[in-house]
């Protein structure tokens, strides 16, 4: 029984709301009728074993899917009860209102002060250059890097340790004033100190954006989420508080995997 | 329940469970040899309860070292987590109940005398209630089974009940009897400790309720102890 993102009530709508959503690799049904809802001030984990669907299903909330021309979406996704998928949508703005921040670190091979800098630019957010010096300094400091990078802001974003780089992409994801982020196993490639730092500024944002994580740590899944899914062979298999999940999982399915019993 | 697909967590898990096993098995023994010394005055059997107990304490230790291992390792979730919880809370409550049955042992000295009371042979029935809940209670864990930790959490109360009367027999007998007022204190202690032992049993059975089930027993209506008017 998967229980209804209805179930629970809630003080706020849901900043996004996914319904009855089948996602088509070709022929393949990567997803099958998962519905599910983001809400503004929590952050959600999406665990579940490899091939699932959880990273399918992750990109689908800002069409990152669009880009692999064999992808198919169907059902309803919404951002502020708005859908994403609607004919007018600029996809452009709707990935600044939902940003993603990847498995490996992937910034520009530009300056540190370019990285950040390139989104509030093309999406004219900045008037001048104080205040877009301004608006790099904020992204620095809320993703928490500011203090080490201050003094070295023209330097390569790529010279930075994985850990650095993995926060300049959530710093760049930051600086576009986004509503919603969404993270794509975003510590798989860092030690467990760059993990923590990461871990220590997903709960400092909370609050401030709808946070999704895709995550294959359990712990960390434990740690940084209030709400978890877990996710099997494309399907939606239970939601619910994440202390509940982790402690006493309704479903038989659930209980296996995160009990290291998946065969 | 499907193994682990890392199978030294299903040893380490097993390893626990017939530490607990053991460790019950041992203070069983315990409570038993304390009450046959008791009504037979056999202080060299009393003394064997009080060897023992090192024995159980030790069992106390291993376990508490293997659960912060298991815990540090393995970083259990769900059914798993409980269980681990349920083992070490489970095992400082055996580890008790074996210290009760030390104190009853050790008194067996001091009313082993030619003047031995009368009001000694209200104790076994009450012994015995008590130890069923100890057994069942431990069965329960190791079958997992909610439904006997019920059953076991229903019978406090009569071990309760038994105590309040046995209180009010002594205090009475005291009167009657100054002299022998030594032995009695005694025998209130000993009643006491069987009280507790019923409590640390019903303790066991809620924590083997929460494993099987991953919630609290339902609350129950509880005996008001008379020495102390408050709710055990």
């Amino acid at each position: 029984m998967v229980t209804s993102p209805m179930a629970d009530m809630r003080n706020s709508d849901p900043k996004m709301t996914a319904r009855h959503v089948n996602v088509f690799y070709g022929e393949k049904q990567a997803i099958q009728d998962v519905s599910i809802d983001v809400e503004l001030d929590e952050v959600t984990a999406f665990i579940g074993p490899s091939g699932c669907g959880k990273s399918t299903f992750l990109r689908t909330l800002n069409r990152m899917n669009d880009t692999v021309p064999s992808a198919r979406v169907e059902g309803r996704i919404t951002l502020d009860g708005e859908d994403i998928y609607a004919s007018g949508m600029d996809v452009v703005q709707l990935r600044a209102r939902v940003g993603m921040v990847f498995l490996k670190p992937n910034p520009f091979p530009k300056s540190i002060y370019e990285n950040i800098a390139y989104g509030p630019r093309i999406h004219g957010l900045a008037s001048g250059k104080a205040e877009l010096d301004q608006i790099v300094e904020k992204s620095l400091r809320r993703a928490g890097l500011w203090d080490e990078v201050k003094d070295r802001l023209h330097d390569s974003g790529t010279a930075l340790s994985g850990g650095q780089q993995q926060r300049l992409c959530i710093g760049r994801a930051i600086a576009v004033e986004p509503e919603v982020i969404l993270m794509d196993e975003p510590c798989s490639a860092l030690d467990p100190i760059a993990t923590a730092k990461i871990e220590e500024l997903i709960l400092d944002l909370r609050g401030n954006y709808a946070i999704v994580i895709v995550t294959h740590n359990m712990q960390q899944a434990a740690r940084v989420s209030q709400r978890t899914a877990f996710f099997h062979l494309g399907r939606l298999v239970e939601q619910g508080p994440t202390t509940e999940i982790f402690t006493n999982p309704r479903e038989e399915r659930t209980k296996d995997y995160i009990t290291g019993r998946y065969g | 329940m499907t193994d682990h697909t890392v199978k030294a967590f299903d040893d380490d898990i097993n390893a626990l469970r017939a530490l607990i096993a053991e460790m019950g098995g041992l203070t069983e023994d315990s409570i038993d040899k304390a009450m046959a010394a008791l009504s037979t005055g056999d202080v060299a059997l009393a003394d064997k309860v009080v060897a023992q107990d090192a024995r159980i304490d030790e069992l106390d230790a291993n376990i508490e070292r293997l659960v912060v291992q298991t815990l540090a390792l393995r970083a259990p979730l769900a059914d798993d987590l409980r269980e681990i919880v349920a083992v070490l809370k489970i095992s400082g409550l055996v580890e008790r109940m074996a210290d009760y049955a030390k104190n009853i042992a050790k008194r067996v000295e001091t009313i082993s005398a030619p003047t031995r009371v009368e009001p000694l042979s209200l104790l076994p029935s009450m012994a015995r209630i008590a130890r069923e809940m100890v057994k069942d209670a431990l069965d329960a864990f190791a079958a997992r089974d909610s439904k006997l930790a019920l059953q076991v959490i229903e019978r406090d109360r009569a071990v309760d009940d038994f105590y309040n009367s046995i209180f009010r027999t002594m205090v009475t007998f005291m009167m009657e009897n100054p002299k022998m007022i030594s032995e009695s204190a005694h025998i209130l202690f000993i009643a006491k400790n069987l009280e507790r032992i019923g409590d640390h049993a019903t303790n066991i059975a809620e924590m083997v309720h929460y494993v099987a089930t991953g919630t609290k027993p339902p609350e129950r209506e509880k005996a008001t102890l008379i020495e102390t008017g408050l709710e055990n």
